[in-house]
């Protein structure tokens, strides 16, 4: 009886994948916060951290006409001459991705990312989230970001919820995977990092692992944020395995994305400093990105509405 | 037992909190006697930039307010003036103001409050207009306020030049950013704490306190300031600001050094209307 209960499930589980010293995670992510980042090294950082925005819009007043000028944006987020990369991907509805695939061309270095499993909070039967999963994908999505059942992990059914992952790498194809483990709802640092190594040992690499919806009060945050990148760091020194990091909701400010830049830098190394294994899930983030570089440039400070907004406008 | 001496940590009013400047560095001021009086926060470019997103921040709310409503919180500032005008003298006093002289400015200071906030609900009439046209429409010209507006007071009348330049720009609903008198910066840092307590939405008045070569620059080519008001400028500072203004587009109204503050003169609509920009519609008869 008593294995079977979450506790011991879960005490398990942790003493398998190692538990997080959550004082000591906030002091380290605290420290990222003090670097200083100047001139060139700052534009350099700027400018991968436009490469890596998924630029996002998940709205229910989401329209065609909306998804088309967000594709807009993502291909030439400002004028040429301030030298902005195009954004990772954007990211939309399940409904929206045909409309995103018309409006980004087949050739495109600008990838579709949808969300799909009854995102949010992914309460509906498996069966209609595999289905909504091939509907995207058909529909023309590179990337699927998933919600885990987060139900079936905190009553530390764990095997239940890596199946229904599983499930969804397969629905997937070769269309790459994100899983978004929803920190908030997950309550300590222990169980984000059991639940990362629950999700990285079913996808693939390539795959990414993802703090948040966005939906939900609390967002990225460092400490989560280097929770999972440790989570992925030895997951990679065991299996060889690696697996991309993706948080999402909440950062707002060129700042903030800087200093996740350095925690990935100092945790996982210049082989994660790319969008092929680093992404922000984010949508005012990137005209502060821009703003930021037009300052670098000119030397003045910029008002935000000098930059077309892409999501908010509507 | 003699007590222990409990001195006051001046800090600059911004986005409705009390800061230290983001650099940690500060400057002394003395007194008249010469004697040490403080370490005043010396605020940067960095704080420039933090107190203008405040503004903005604060900006439509106030805007969105009614005329007759941002008359009564320019009326209650005038009434928290007028609660510590005898700290307010002690200060003008201590920075080298005779007692009369440093009486006569906090009145002033204080009734120019009063006569602005009286303005909120009546200059939109003297200067809006229904323009007669020749055809079937009707046009009117409303006014709408600018934005945010910065600005850059004397250094004397510390306390009454400030309150000249800022209060006819808030009056309308724009947001302001001012950089105090570098000599007395003292008395924005009572200003600060009026304004903290008058009803006044937080980062609708910035009062930062700095040194002008470092600031003026910035005050110059930041893009989210619409207009620059300023008093008492050098001929450099005047220059540094009409080219950095020419480049991001602003307004910049400069009041000359022999400007009479105490006097009713110093106050008018047009005061006001160096803060508002005009808009002109056409409206059809019968729709």
């Amino acid at each position: 009886m008593i294995a079977k209960s979450p506790t011991a499930g879960f005490r398990r589980l942790f003493d398998e994948v190692g538990t997080v010293d959550a004082v000591g995670i906030e002091e380290r992510v605290a420290k990222f916060t003090t670097r200083s980042i100047k001139k060139a090294s700052k534009v350099q950082g700027l400018k991968l951290a436009v490469s890596m925005v998924d630029l996002t819009t998940l709205e229910g007043k989401d329209t065609p006409g909306k998804v088309a000028s967000l594709c807009q944006k993502a291909l030439a987020p400002h004028d040429a001459d301030l030298g902005a990369p195009q954004v990772a991907a954007v990211c939309v509805y399940p409904a929206m991705v045909r409309h995103a695939r018309k409006a980004l061309g087949s050739d495109t270095g600008v990838r579709i990312a949808s969300v799909a499993t009854a995102f949010p909070s992914g309460q509906a039967p498996l069966r209609t989230r595999l289905a909504e999963v091939k509907a995207a994908v058909a529909d023309g999505a590179d990337e699927i970001d998933m919600v885990i059942n987060r139900g079936a992990f905190l009553a530390g059914e764990f095997g239940a919820m890596q199946d229904e992952i599983a499930a969804v790498v397969e629905a997937c194809g070769d269309t790459a995977l994100k899983v978004i483990l929803e920190v908030s709802e997950l309550e300590t640092y222990d169980n984000i990092r059991a639940a990362s190594f629950l999700a990285m040992r079913v996808i693939r690499e390539g795959d990414f692992i993802k703090t948040s919806t966005g939906k939900t009060s609390l967002n990225a945050t460092l400490g989560n944020n280097q929770v999972m990148l440790e989570a992925i760091r030895d997951f990679y020194l065991d299996t060889g395995v690696a697996i991309g990091m993706k948080p999402a909701g909440g950062i707002r400010t060129a700042k903030q994305s800087l200093q996740f830049l350095i925690a990935v830098k100092e945790t996982l190394g210049d082989a994660w400093l790319t969008n092929e294994r680093y992404r922000f899930g984010a949508s005012s983030l990137l005209n502060d990105l821009l703003r930021q570089l037009e300052k670098e440039k000119t030397g003045a400070y910029q008002a935000p509405y000098y930059f077309s907004e892409a999501a908010e406008s509507y | 037992m003699p007590r222990l001496l409990i001195t006051k940590t001046p800090k600059p009013y911004v986005g409705g909190a009390f800061i230290r400047s983001e650099s940690g560095r500060t400057f002394p001021v003395s007194d008249a006697a010469g004697n040490f009086f403080a370490n005043i926060p010396q605020c940067t470019r960095k704080d420039l930039r933090n107190a203008v997103e405040a503004a903005a921040k604060a900006g439509p709310g106030w805007a969105k307010r009614t005329a007759y409503n941002r008359g009564q919180i320019l009326y209650r500032l005038g009434e928290m003036l007028e609660g510590r005008r005898a700290e307010l003298i002690d200060t003008l006093v201590r920075f080298g103001g005779t007692k009369a002289a440093a009486a006569k400015e906090v009145e002033v200071a204080t009734d120019r409050l009063i006569y602005y906030a009286g303005w909120a609900d009546k200059y939109e009439q003297v200067l809006g207009n229904v323009n007669p046209v020749a055809s079937p429409h009707f046009n009117f010209t409303v006014t709408e306020p600018m934005g945010v507006i910065g600005v850059i007071a004397p250094a004397a009348p510390a306390l009454l030049g400030l309150v000249s330049l800022v209060a006819p720009l808030i009056v309308s609903g724009n947001t302001v950013v001012a950089l105090a008198s570098e000599k007395t910066p003292y008395p924005s840092i009572l200003l600060g704490e009026m304004l903290a307590t008058s009803d006044l939405p937080g980062g609708v008045v910035n009062l930062l306190t700095g040194f002008r070569p470092e600031l003026v620059p910035t005050f110059a080519t930041h893009t989210h300031l619409r207009a620059i008001s300023a008093a008492g400028l050098s001929a450099d500072e005047s220059k540094a600001i009409r080219l950095g203004a020419a480049e991001s587009v602003k307004r910049v109204h400069c009041l000359a050094d022999e400007t009479r503050w105490l006097s009713d003169a110093a106050q008018d609509l047009y005061a006001i209307r160096e803060g508002l920009e005009f808009k002109t519609t056409w409206h059809p008869i019968g729709a």
